[in-house]
């Protein structure tokens, strides 16, 4: 492919004065200039949902500025699509990968410029060519295997790849490393390095701060669509760079007094789980009380997802016990969990939490439409359920304009809400919430952990369940670490207990004691 | 019994299964392109209905057998896009605007020979003729495969020419790359600057392109007139036979054939001492069973990898 010229300098990828609103109203960037020379790895880091990945996206011509003007190759550019953006050599390796699962590793490299004459494809040249650029990067591949057979390492291989056989000058990496084996994401790092010393420029996105100074010239930071600022990342340490992200003024501290457990509301037992995908559960024993918040912390794929969905009636256990008030709930049905008084934040608010389509009132009566006020005789009262909306819109201060909105033109923030509102509003005697803060901003985060704590203060137990360390320590009166689906540690007071300490934990590098993670748990005995 | 397995077993049956197979092979590799391109193509039946019906009247009119038929797959590649475009640009749904062009198909047809000829029933009284049969020279003489493929006609030799011709366009030109890149993951293949919508266009024109030389086949070679709604439901068989042959070349082909022949047997029966209500129901019949068993089979492989939503 004959890529479009460049000028002789300037910067290789640069915004000027870019902002992006959506036709929902979020201003996803807010008037960000940012230059990045030829030949660097540039990180750009920031919180979920600060703005990073819509840069990206304008930089790739996937989605286009609502002002300002996007720069390559040292001129200004109009990008109508990635196919633009491909022809300027940008090159973008995106956080869901874009491979087509049945085709091979080579079709992929090649896919929309194939090697071949007159409308054929030559499959051995396509075979040779990704062999060939394999080599040169460093980036092992098999190019005959089909990419649904071959590892999540080597699917990413093959994305740089894609962009290397388009001659892409600018790559930029959205999150590569999210996917990633330590072993695979040191390769990759490796693989970088060359490719920079050859003259790419790279973007780097990333919210994972130790990684960004192992890899990068220079850290950008963006914060709440906006970028604060951009340094060398010689001169910066995690801390700094946190403090960039978080904003010095918006402080997550968040005010709670000392818990008062009560009685024990969810009692599990000798839990099991075996599960066909995904993580199996291996004899979790814990509590938690009324009026009190326990985190469940783990490196994600850990068995966090099982334990939640198992809880909230989703899956069953193969074995073991659970109680919720009293109420055996192990062999119940959803509804029969919802009846003992379970409430649910689900890990994937667009699959499990909310119907998309439906509007914010029926989203909200979802779990008791069935019933008085909303229904009489089992039929539904659209007055009842309008009033019934307005007022959690209002207590939850949902930003939309009608109750009706669908679901899914709010943003990630207002999307939780609607959820956090439902759940909470059943009064639940159990909360389990999963990733509640995941892509939420900054100001609804701390709207949920507010709301979490007053769940709490109301007499709810609270299973919280975060990949968020920060989060977790910041909210939980006690934490359980799981690894391998296994609980492995369990602090009873989380006063003074630090990030670092949890992630040896974590990482399997420490566990506690079998007495110790059971000490004071009643029951243990009579459980068959 | 026996007189049933002599019908089988003679080449006059194994020449009727090619002649009867070919619609369904051409319509079903309609079906399949569609299909691999991420638009199911539901209005198969009207495409092949409206190029029969358009294929006899402008032969009958014109006195051009060749100049028919062109209109006829003309019409339904137009109906092909139609569909694409009530998809991709209004964004319909695809079963309720191919539902729509099948019955738009159905009553037009009956309205322009009603219209043309005053004629309720069909084309009978238009003389329009056939497309010509082709018969490699010598091959009569090789015994069995000689009676078989003599005398076929020429559409239903580009048919059975359809499956290697499809299989070479998905497996070996760039557009076939597309085709499966756009059908399979719309994003990645978006991603890399495939124009999407326009592969997506290309490919139901060819669906109703193919559909449409199976609806002139229909009559203009099957028989010489058209018939109001001649296709008798082939168009819905042949969707059944791209799931039931997995959406490959080679699959569709021979679930296509097994479609071709179940209706043969049904024709040669009917010359026999059976029922023939009982007999006509065959074609369909199996189809039903075949999707019983196609299902049955893809529930067994799913389930060992299916996550346990079950208790959902």
């Amino acid at each position: 492919m004959m890529n479009e010229p460049w000028g002789k300098d300037g910067p290789a990828v640069a915004a000027r004065a870019v902002t992006k609103t959506y036709g929902n109203g979020v201003r996803a960037v807010r008037g960000v200039d940012l230059e990045v020379p030829p030949g660097e790895i540039r990180a750009v880091v920031g919180e979920n949902g600060a703005g990073k990945s819509t840069l990206m996206k304008l930089f790739y011509g996937l989605e286009q500025p609502s002002s300002g003007e996007i720069v390559i190759g040292g001129q200004p550019r109009t990008l109508r699509g990635p196919a633009s953006a491909i022809a300027l050599g940008v090159g973008m390796v995106h956080q869901n990968l874009m491979l087509v699962p049945s085709f091979t590793v080579a079709q992929n490299v090649v896919l929309g410029v194939e090697p071949g004459r007159r409308g054929l494809v030559d499959p051995k040249a396509a075979v040779e060519t990704t062999a060939r650029l394999a080599e040169e990067a460093g980036l092992a591949v098999e190019p005959r295997a089909r990419v649904e057979e071959v590892s999540v390492g080597m699917r990413q291989r093959t994305e740089i790849l894609k962009s290397l056989h388009r001659k892409a000058k600018v790559l930029i990496l959205d999150e590569p490393t999210a996917v990633l084996t330590p072993q695979e994401t040191e390769d990759l790092f490796a693989a970088v390095r060359r490719l920079r010393d050859g003259g790419m420029t790279v973007l780097f996105i990333s919210h994972k701060l130790r990684e960004v100074r192992e890899i990068s010239d220079q850290v950008s930071v963006m914060r709440a669509g906006s970028l604060v600022g951009t340094v060398a990342t010689a001169d910066s340490t995690e801390r700094s760079l946190a403090a960039m992200m978080v904003g010095r003024d918006l402080s997550l501290e968040v005010e709670r007094a000392a818990a008062r457990p009560g009685e024990t509301t969810l009692r599990v037992r000798r839990l099991e789980h075996e599960a066909p995908v995904g993580q199996s559960l291996h004899g979790l024993d814990f509590d938690v009380a009324a009026g009190e918040i326990v985190g469940v912390a783990g490196i994600e794929g850990n068995g966090q997802s099982e334990l939640a969905e198992i809880l909230a009636g989703l899956r069953r256990p193969t074995a073991g016990t659970v109680h919720v008030g009293g109420t055996d709930t192990a062999g119940l049905d959803v509804a029969g969990h919802r009846r003992a008084g379970v409430g649910y934040v689900p890990e994937d608010r667009l699959h499990n939490g909310a119907a998309l389509d439906g509007s914010i009132a029926d989203n909200l009566v979802v779990d008791r439409h069935d019933r008085p006020p909303l229904a009489r005789r089992g039929v539904l009262h659209p007055g009842a359920v309008r009033a019934h909306a307005e007022r959690l819109i209002e207590e939850y201060t949902i930003r939309t304009p009608d109750p009706s909105v669908p679901v899914r033109a709010l943003s990630g923030g207002n999307m939780q809400k609607v959820i956090v509102a439902r759940e909470l509003s059943a009064g639940p005697r159990l909360l389990i919430a999963s990733q509640v803060t995941r892509g939420v901003d900054v100001g609804a985060m701390r709207f949920m952990y507010e709301q979490l704590v007053a769940a709490r203060d109301a007499g709810a137990a609270v299973l919280l369940i975060s990949a968020d360390l920060t989060e977790l320590l910041a909210l939980s009166d006690r934490l359980l670490v799981l690894k391998d689906g296994r609980l492995v540690a369990r602090f009873d007071d989380t006063a003074g207990l630090t990030e670092k300490r949890v992630g040896l934990y974590m990482l399997g590098v420490e566990r506690h004691e079998q007495e110790h993670l059971t000490a004071g748990l009643e029951d243990r005995g009579d459980v068959s | 019994m026996s007189s049933v397995l002599d019908v089988v077993l003679s080449s006059a049956f194994l020449a009727a299964v090619l002649r009867v197979a070919t619609p369904y092979l051409l319509a079903a590799f309609g079906g399949l392109v569609a299909e691999r391109a991420g638009v199911s193509n539901i209005a198969l039946e009207g495409q092949m209905l409206s190029a029969a019906c358009t294929g006899a009247l402008v032969a009958g009119y014109s006195h051009s057998v060749a100049l028919g038929a062109v209109c006829g797959v003309a019409v339904a590649t137009l109906l092909g896009v139609l569909l694409a475009a009530l998809r991709l640009e209004l964004g319909a749904d695809v079963i309720i605007a191919g539902i729509g062009i099948n019955l738009l198909a159905s009553g037009a047809t009956a309205y322009a020979v009603y219209t043309l000829l005053d004629d309720k029933g069909g084309t009978s009284g238009l003389k329009s003729g056939t497309l010509p049969t082709v018969t490699l020279p010598g091959i009569q003489h090789v015994p069995v495969v000689g009676d078989v493929v003599s005398g076929q006609n020429l559409v239903a030799w580009l048919a059975f020419l359809a499956a290697p011709f499809v299989a070479w366009l998905f497996f070996r030109t760039r557009f076939g790359f597309h085709l499966r890149a756009v059908g399979e993951m719309p994003d990645a293949a978006a991603s890399v600057g495939i124009p999407v919508r326009r592969v997506q266009y290309a490919g139901l024109a060819l669906s109703g392109a193919l559909s449409g030389l199976a609806g002139v086949f229909l009559s203009m070679g099957y028989v010489s007139f058209f018939v109001r709604d001649m296709t008798a439901g082939r168009g819905f068989i042949a969707l059944a036979a791209v799931f039931l042959g997995g959406l490959r070349p080679w699959g569709v082909f021979l679930a296509a054939l097994g479609f071709g022949a179940a209706e043969a047997l049904a024709v040669q029966l009917g010359t026999l001492d059976v029922p023939p209500q009982l007999v006509s129901t065959i074609p369909y019949a199996m189809t039903l069973v075949a999707l019983a068993v196609y299902a049955w089979r893809r529930k067994r492989r799913g389930a060992a990898g299916e996550v346990a939503t079950a208790s959902l």
